[in-house]
C-alpha cells in the first residue's frame, strides 16, 4: 500500500481532530477529562467525598461517643462550648451524632442503588436484548411495582418485614428495581437495534459476547447517571423510613431517625432540630448536581 | 414461483484469480439464491394475531458467479435491504435455498451459519449506527476475528493492517471513537470490519449512499481496489443507478419483492426490458441544465408491500397494461435475442398475448431511454 | 398546466421598483457553544428577482442549511450570532421586530423540509393544517380556508384531493406528503419561498415528479426560490442560478450553464469530476482527496486549499476575494481562470461529463 500517500484514497486533507492522536484515550478518560473542567460539579463531589470520608472515619474524628446521654445537657443550642453542634434532646452531641449518623444514611442512600443497578440493570439488559416474550414477562412484572407510589411501596414493604435496618434496606432495594430495569431495558432495545449490533452477529459471535462488549457499554451510562440521582431520592425515602420509625431503630444515630426524634425540641432549640434535616439536604443535593454533570460529561459527542 | 433464471457460466469476467479457499471451481457460482421469502407478519388486535402480512422479499432467485460485482436497484419498499439481510441470515428466510460455492447453508453436509458468515460478510449504510459508539474503531475491527478465536494482540495487529489498508492510517485513527470520525472515514471503519474475517464475498447495502459527492468517489475508488487485492466478490445494493452503472457487471431490478430484471450492465442500461426499468432509467437526472426532464417518466409512489397488486405488481403504474397484466403474473424469463438478459414482463415474452409481446428476434419492445409517452 | 388564475394574489404583488426580491449582503452566522466559535456561514452576498431559482449547491458541513435558516432566522437565538444584511423587498429581516418577523414567515417567505413527517403535525389532517395557515395569515372564515386548502390540494395535484383532505400525514405516501407539505408552504401565496433538500430523502421516480411540480408552481405563481441541495442533477433540473458554497463561503457563483457547464473554481470542478455519471467502468474516479475542514479551526488562507489541485503559496497564505465573473456571478479563488468560458487544459475538461458536449 505505498501508494496510499499519493492516491485519491490517501486522507490527504486535514481531519477533523485536534485531539492527541496516538495512543489509547478510554472513553473512561475523556469522560474525566470533561468532568475536571466542571467546577461545580467538582465542588460538589468533594462534598460528597467530605460526607463519606466524615462517615468512614467517624470513630476517630468524632468528638464524642454518640451515645453518651447528659440529662444536664439537653437541647444546648448551637454554639455551646464544648458542643459546637449542641446536644438533642437525651444530652448527646450532635455533631458527634451526625458523623455517625453519616454512616448510615449514606448506606442507606448508596447500597440499594448499587444493588438495584446490578439486578435492574442485568433484568433490563437480557430484557432488551431478548425482546420478545422474556421482554414481556420481565417487564409485566416490574409493570407490578411500578404500579404503586414508591414511597407507599418502600413503607409496605419494611413494615411488613418488621422494620429495621436489613428490611429498609430491602425495600428500598425492590422500590429501585424496576425503573433502573426500565432505563436499561429500553436503552438495550435501541441498541440492539443498531447495525452494529447486526455486524456483530454477521461475525458470528454468541449474544454473551454482544451483550458484553456491544450492549452493555452503551447502556451503562444512561443506567449510572438515573442511578447517581437515585441516591438522593434513596437518602430521603431512608430519612423518612426512619422518621416513621420503620427504617434504624434508636438509639443508632441516623439522619432520619434524629430528624424524627428531635421534632418535640423544636421549639427549645430550632437550629439544632433542623440540623439532621440540613444535612439531608446538602447530600441529596449534592448527588443530583453531580447527576446532572456526569450527565454532560458522558455525552461525549455533544 | 421459482423461476431460476441462470446465465451462461462462462461469461467474460476475465478468469478469477485462483483461490486456495475456492472450493467450487471458477464456474461455480460464489452464490446461488433460490426462492428467498419472508414476509413480515403484521398483527393487530387483542390476541396478536396476524391480520396480514408485508411480503417483503417474494421468491427471488439469482446468482453471483466468482469475482462479478452484481448490482442490485430499485426503490424503498422493494425490498432489497430485507434481501441483504435474508442473505446473511441476520433475519431468518420464510424459505428458500442458499448455496454458498457449492455448498448449500444449512444442509446436513453443508455450510454452517458461522462458516457462512466467515466467507459472506457486509458493509452497513453509513449512519450513527453502524459503529459502537463506545469502542475505539481498532476494536470495532478487531472483534469479529477475536469471536473467532484470534488471540487478541494477533487480532490487533490483523485490525491496524486493515485500517491501514482501507486509507486510516493506524498510527493516527486506531484509538478513535467513531464521533471523531468523518462520514466517509466511518465507512472505511465499516468496510474494514468487514473485511477483518478475511470474506469471499461482501454485501454492501447502500455503502456510499449517505456520503458526500466527493467522498463518494474516493469509496468507490477503494472498493475497487479491495476487490482486486482480497479478491472479493461483491453484491452492491444502491438506489442510486449513476454508481450502479459504475461499479457492477450485472444488475438485477427489484419491484415490491420481486425480481423483475437481471442482465448485464450494459445491457440494462442501453436496453431495458421492462418498463419499470426504463422508467428508473428515464429518472437519473445529470449534471446538465440543458438536459432537464420535463415530464415524469411514471407517476404515482411504489405501492405498499402489505397488498401487492394482482398479476403484474407493476401494472398499477405502467403505462402499456393490459387486461392481461392485472390477472397475470409474468415469469423471469431469458429475452429471445439475449438469453444473458431476462424480464419478468409479459411484452418481453413472445406469445404471451400481450398486444405489444415482443416478436422473437425484434429488438427491445419500447425504446429504452427517454421519457415513456 | 394548471390554469393562471387561481395564482393570481401571489404572481401581481407589488414590487418596489429598484429592490430585488432579496438581497443578502454580508451575510455571516456563527455558533457559540462551551467548545468555542463556528464560523458556519462566512460573508454571504447574493440576490433573487421574483421567479428566479437559485440552488445552493454544497456538501454537508458547508453551511447551506444554516444559510437558508439564516435568512427566516429560524437559528437558535442565544446560541448562534447572524450579522449581515438580509433584505426582503427592501426590509432588512434580521432587524424586523419579533411580530412583524411572524407575519413574514408563512405569509410572505415560508419554507420546506427533507422530512415532511417532521414538519406536518402527526395529530392534525392535511387539511386542517393548511386552513389553519390560511386563517392565521389571512383572518379567513374556516369554510373559505378549507375551500383554500382544497384548491392547493388540487393545484400540488395530490390526486383524490376531497379524500386527501381528511387524511392524516402517517396515510400517505412519501410523496405525497411532501406535495401536502409544499400545498402547506404555498397556502398564502409566499413570494419566496426556501426548500432544504426536498427530495432527497424521495425515490428516484419520485423526486422527478416533485421537482417538476416545484418547478411548475414556482413558475406560475412567480415565486422567488431557493432551493438547497447536494445533488448535481437535482442543481442541473431545477436552477435558474448556483451557488457554490464551500466552507460557509460561496465559492462559485453564476448562472446554472455557467457553473455546471463551465465551471471555474477547482472544487467545483472537482465535485463535477467526481460525481458518478457513465464514467468508464475500468478507471478510478477522480475523487476531491481529503475531507472538508473543521469550521471551528478553518485553516489560514484558502479553505479549499489543502485539497486544491492548484493551491501555491499564496493560497495557503491569503484567503482570496471576490473575483466578477460571468454575466453576474463572481469566484473565490487566486488561480481562477480569467474566462470561465475556457475550460482550464491541465485539468480533466468538465464537458466529459455532460451529453452532448
Amino acid at each position: 500500500m505505498s501508494d496510499l500517500a499519493t492516491s485519491p484514497d490517501a486522507l490527504a486533507g486535514p481531519t477533523p481532530e485536534t485531539l492527541p492522536r496516538d495512543g489509547r484515550r478510554s472513553y473512561w478518560a475523556a469522560v474525566r477529562e470533561r468532568l475536571s473542567e466542571d467546577r461545580v460539579t467538582l465542588a460538589f463531589m468533594t462534598v460528597i467525598l467530605g460526607a463519606v470520608g466524615a462517615a468512614l472515619l467517624a470513630p476517630w474524628i468524632a468528638p464524642y461517643d454518640p451515645y453518651a446521654t447528659s440529662m444536664l445537657a439537653r437541647l444546648k443550642p448551637v454554639g455551646t462550648e464544648g458542643h459546637p453542634l449542641g446536644t438533642d434532646e437525651l444530652g448527646r452531641d450532635m455533631l458527634s451524632r451526625l458523623i455517625w449518623g453519616a454512616r448510615t444514611s449514606l448506606l442507606m442512600g448508596i447500597l440499594p442503588v448499587a444493588i438495584a443497578i446490578v439486578v435492574g440493570g442485568l433484568l433490563g439488559v437480557v430484557a432488551g436484548f431478548m425482546g420478545g416474550a422474556v421482554n414481556m414477562i420481565v417487564m409485566r412484572i416490574m409493570d407490578v411495582f411500578y404500579a404503586f407510589p414508591s414511597v407507599l411501596l418502600a413503607v409496605a414493604i419494611s413494615g411488613t418485614l418488621g422494620g429495621g435496618m436489613g428490611s429498609g434496606l430491602l425495600a428500598l432495594t425492590l422500590v429501585f428495581i424496576p425503573s433502573l430495569c426500565r432505563i436499561a431495558e429500553t436503552a438495550a432495545s435501541q441498541i440492539r437495534g443498531h447495525d452494529f449490533v447486526d455486524a456483530a452477529r454477521a461475525s458470528g459471535a454468541p449474544a454473551r459476547s454482544i451483550i458484553l462488549t456491544h450492549v452493555v457499554g452503551n447502556v451503562l451510562p444512561p443506567v449510572l447517571i438515573y442511578a447517581s440521582s437515585l441516591i438522593s431520592v434513596s437518602i430521603l425515602l431512608a430519612a423518612g423510613l426512619s422518621f416513621l420509625g420503620l427504617g434504624v431503630s434508636p438509639p443508632t444515630a441516623d439522619w432520619g431517625q434524629m430528624l424524627s426524634s428531635l421534632r418535640q425540641g423544636i421549639y427549645v432549640a430550632p437550629l439544632v432540630c433542623a440540623l439532621p434535616g440540613i444535612a439531608i439536604l446538602i447530600v441529596s443535593l449534592s448527588f443530583n448536581l453531580v447527576s446532572d454533570g456526569l450527565r454532560q460529561a458522558m455525552d461525549i459527542k455533544s | 414461483m421459482m423461476n431460476f433464471f441462470k446465465p451462461k457460466a462462462a461469461r467474460a469476467l476475465g478468469s478469477p484469480k485462483p483461490d486456495p479457499r475456492d472450493k467450487g471451481g471458477p464456474r461455480q457460482p460464489m452464490l446461488i439464491a433460490r426462492g428467498i421469502r419472508k414476509h413480515f407478519p403484521i398483527t393487530g388486535g387483542l390476541l396478536n394475531r396476524r391480520v396480514a402480512s408485508v411480503r417483503a422479499v417474494d421468491g427471488i432467485s439469482f446468482q453471483v458467479q466468482k469475482g462479478e460485482t452484481l448490482g442490485v436497484v430499485g426503490e424503498s419498499g422493494c425490498g432489497k435491504s430485507t434481501l441483504a439481510r435474508l442473505l446473511m441470515h441476520l433475519i431468518p428466510p420464510d424459505g428458500g435455498e442458499l448455496i454458498f460455492d457449492g455448498q448449500e447453508v444449512g444442509a446436513r453436509d453443508g455450510l454452517s451459519l458461522r462458516e457462512l458468515r466467515r466467507n459472506l460478510q457486509m458493509v452497513f449504510q453509513d449512519s450513527a449506527s453502524s459503529l459502537n459508539p463506545r469502542l475505539p474503531i481498532e476494536d470495532s475491527v478487531a472483534y469479529g476475528p477475536r469471536v473467532h478465536g484470534m488471540p487478541p494482540s494477533a487480532a490487533r495487529a490483523h485490525a491496524l493492517s486493515l485500517l491501514d489498508q482501507v486509507g486510516l492510517p493506524a498510527h493516527l485513527f486506531a484509538g478513535r471513537y467513531p464521533h471523531e470520525l468523518s462520514g466517509g472515514q466511518k465507512q472505511r471503519v465499516n468496510i474494514a470490519r468487514a473485511l477483518a474475517l478475511n470474506p469471499r464475498m461482501l454485501i454492501l447495502d447502500e455503502a456510499v449512499s449517505a456520503l458526500d459527492k466527493s467522498v463518494e468517489a474516493q469509496v468507490l475508488n477503494l472498493l475497487r481496489r479491495l476487490k482486486r487485492d482480497f479478491n472479493l466478490t461483491y453484491i452492491f445494493i444502491s438506489h442510486d443507478l449513476h454508481v450502479v452503472q459504475y461499479i457492477s457487471d450485472r444488475v438485477l431490478v427489484m419491484y415490491l419483492g420481486e425480481v423483475v430484471e437481471i442482465g448485464p450492465v450494459d445491457r440494462i442500461y442501453s436496453a431495458a426490458a421492462h418498463p419499470y426499468t426504463q422508467a428508473l432509467l428515464a429518472s437519473q437526472l445529470h449534471a446538465d441544465p440543458r438536459n432537464r426532464v420535463t415530464e415524469p417518466p411514471i407517476t404515482g409512489d411504489p405501492p405498499n408491500p402489505v397488498n401487492p397488486p394482482a398479476g403484474c405488481r407493476f401494472h398499477t403504474r405502467c403505462p402499456f397494461a393490459e387486461k392481461l397484466c392485472t390477472t397475470t403474473a409474468p415469469a423471469l424469463n431469458p429475452l429471445a435475442q439475449d438469453p444473458d438478459h431476462a424480464a419478468a414482463c409479459h411484452m418481453a415474452a413472445p406469445s404471451s398475448g400481450h398486444s405489444r409481446a415482443a416478436i422473437p428476434g425484434r429488438a427491445a419492445p419500447v425504446p429504452a431511454t427517454g421519457p415513456i409517452p | 398546466m394548471t390554469p393562471a388564475k387561481t395564482t393570481a394574489p401571489g404572481a401581481a404583488a407589488p414590487r418596489q421598483p429598484q429592490a430585488p426580491l432579496l438581497d443578502v449582503s454580508g451575510l455571516k452566522v456563527d455558533f457559540i457553544s462551551r467548545a468555542g466559535r463556528t464560523q458556519a456561514v462566512r460573508d454571504l452576498s447574493f440576490t433573487l428577482e421574483a421567479g428566479e431559482v437559485l440552488c445552493i449547491l454544497g456538501e454537508s458541513g458547508s453551511g447551506k442549511s444554516v444559510t437558508l435558516r439564516a435568512l427566516m432566522r429560524l437559528l437558535p437565538e442565544g446560541r448562534s450570532e447572524i450579522a449581515g444584511r438580509v433584505d426582503f423587498l427592501g426590509e432588512n429581516v434580521l432587524t424586523l421586530p419579533r411580530r412583524a418577523l411572524n407575519d413574514l414567515r408563512g405569509a410572505g417567505i415560508s419554507m420546506i423540509f427533507q422530512e415532511p413527517m417532521t414538519a406536518l403535525d402527526p395529530v392534525y389532517t392535511i387539511g386542517d393544517q393548511i386552513a389553519e395557515t390560511v386563517m392565521r395569515h389571512t383572518g379567513a372564515s374556516r369554510e373559505a380556508a378549507m375551500a383554500r386548502a382544497l384548491e392547493l390540494i388540487e393545484l400540488v395535484r395530490i390526486p383524490s384531493p376531497e379524500r386527501r383532505l381528511r387524511a392524516y400525514p402517517h396515510e400517505l405516501s412519501g410523496g405525497l406528503r411532501q406535495r401536502a407539505m409544499i400545498a402547506v408552504a404555498l397556502s398564502c401565496y409566499p413570494k419566496l419561498l426556501l426548500a432544504d433538500e426536498p427530495t432527497t430523502a424521495l425515490d428516484a421516480t419520485v423526486q422527478v415528479q416533485v421537482l417538476i411540480l416545484l418547478r411548475q408552481l414556482q413558475q406560475d405563481l412567480g415565486m422567488g426560490t431557493i432551493f438547497v441541495t447536494h445533488d448535481l442533477g437535482v442543481a442541473a433540473q431545477i436552477a435558474d442560478k448556483i451557488a457554490v458554497m464551500y466552507a460557509g463561503r460561496i465559492v462559485e457563483y453564476g448562472s446554472a450553464e455557467e457553473v455546471l457547464l463551465a465551471p471555474a473554481h477547482p472544487y467545483t470542478r472537482g465535485m463535477l469530476a467526481s460525481t458518478v455519471s457513465g464514467q468508464p467502468r475500468d478507471r478510478d474516479l477522480e475523487a476531491i482527496p481529503g475531507s472538508p475542514p473543521d469550521l471551528r479551526a478553518l485553516p489560514r488562507g484558502c479553505a479549499f486549499a489543502p485539497r486544491c489541485p492548484r493551491a501555491t503559496d499564496l493560497c495557503q497564505r491569503e484567503e482570496p476575494g471576490l473575483t466578477p465573473s460571468g454575466a453576474f456571478g463572481h469566484l473565490l479563488c487566486h488561480h481562477a481562470q480569467p474566462s470561465p468560458r475556457n475550460p482550464a487544459p491541465a485539468d480533466r475538461a468538465p464537458g466529459e461529463l455532460v451529453a452532448g458536449q
